[in-house]
């Protein structure tokens, strides 16, 4: 998970925001980015598979649990920066602008603006959608400790 | 890394790669025939248009790729968009670019029992079409056909001669010029004419 990533790690703060962006609602996100600068797509939007590894066995060999679509994107911002994306599924639209979002975040001047206005936002909405599910799988939680308690 | 990438690839990565591949198969099939290709790719310097979109349709993350220094400012973009092994020893690349005359016998020629194991040398040249004539003869080519490239080193045939010697081992040629291609597969032998 993004959030137990150590962050003495040089790119932990690029990994948060690249894991923030591919979680997004892409009508969100482009809502957030508004009037963004000219940009060229390098690669993509380019939907194809991935293979999702796990770990098995005692010894923690890995194991090839399924394959997974995933959408990726390149762009080059015109002052230079070059984002990259890589999404669940096959929202071509989202992984442009997640591609951008990151171009722009690289750029020091604007990314103080940006990790307060679209950043923060975006994953606090996702903090919050988290919340809520864990809330209401808590909700109907059952307490198989309970029957143990009441014989005592 | 990345911040070295300036240009995209293929804008269509499947139709333009297809077309590609059908140049390379028609030239290699009539050698010396010309072929167009590439002519929407916005190639690399120092790569032709030609070069970039034969690199493009046939280098991938399997096939190691032997780079000549001349060419390192296109490294990055290749590595990006074919997802290549860029190797430092010659005989140990499938596949091999070069912008100035190299020896073929340093590239992997294959054996006898895997002759595909033989490396592709992708030469980029002045032109083709015009300059140097040579007399190609072979498999491909009801009667001997005239060939005119200019770049080639002035003992190419000599050279060739030693390669194609080789048969069944050898290593292929594909020549690039601008957004045109031909090809020198090792059963074709040259003459100077």
């Amino acid at each position: 998970m993004p959030d137990t990533l150590p962050l003495d790690q040089p790119h932990a703060a690029r990994q948060k925001w690249m894991a923030v962006l591919a979680r997004a609602q892409a009508d969100m996100l482009g809502e957030r980015l508004g009037d963004p600068p000219a940009y060229r797509v390098l690669r993509g939007p380019e939907t194809g598979l991935v293979m999702v590894r796990g770990r098995t066995g005692g010894g923690g060999a890995p194991f090839n649990l399924g394959e997974m679509t995933a959408t990726r994107c390149t762009i080059r911002t015109d002052d230079g920066f070059v984002g990259h994306a890589y999404i669940a599924g096959r929202n071509e639209r989202l992984a442009e602008l997640a591609a951008l979002a990151d171009a722009l975040l690289q750029d020091p001047v604007r990314r103080p603006v940006l990790l307060a206005e679209v950043i923060e936002p975006l994953a606090q909405a996702q903090q919050a959608q988290r919340e809520a599910v864990a809330a209401k799988a808590a909700a109907t939680r059952v307490q198989f400790f309970a029957m143990q308690n009441m014989r005592s | 890394m990345s911040a070295t990438i300036t240009l995209p690839g293929f804008a269509d990565p499947v139709g333009e790669a297809q077309a590609t591949f059908r140049a390379v198969l028609d030239a290699m099939s009539r050698p010396g025939s010309l072929h167009r290709t590439g002519a929407r790719l916005d190639a690399p310097p120092p790569l032709a248009a030609a070069t970039a979109a034969v690199l493009l349709t046939l280098v991938d993350n399997e096939t190691p790729l032997w780079l000549d220094p001349a060419a390192d400012a296109a490294r990055d973009w290749l590595a990006f968009h074919c997802g290549a092994v860029i190797v430092a020893a010659p005989d140990k690349a499938a596949f091999a670019v070069a912008l100035s005359p190299v020896e073929l016998g340093s590239l992997a020629v294959g054996s006898h029992e895997a002759p595909e194991d033989a490396a592709t040398l992708i030469v980029q040249v002045a032109a083709l079409g015009s300059g140097v004539g040579y007399r190609l003869a072979g498999p491909g080519l009801r009667e001997p056909t005239l060939f005119a490239a200019d770049g080639l080193p002035a003992d190419f045939v000599q050279r060739w001669q030693r390669n194609h010697a080789l048969y069944p081992c050898g290593v292929d040629l594909i020549l690039c010029a601008g957004t045109t291609l031909a090809a020198l597969p090792r059963s074709v032998s040259i003459e100077e004419a």
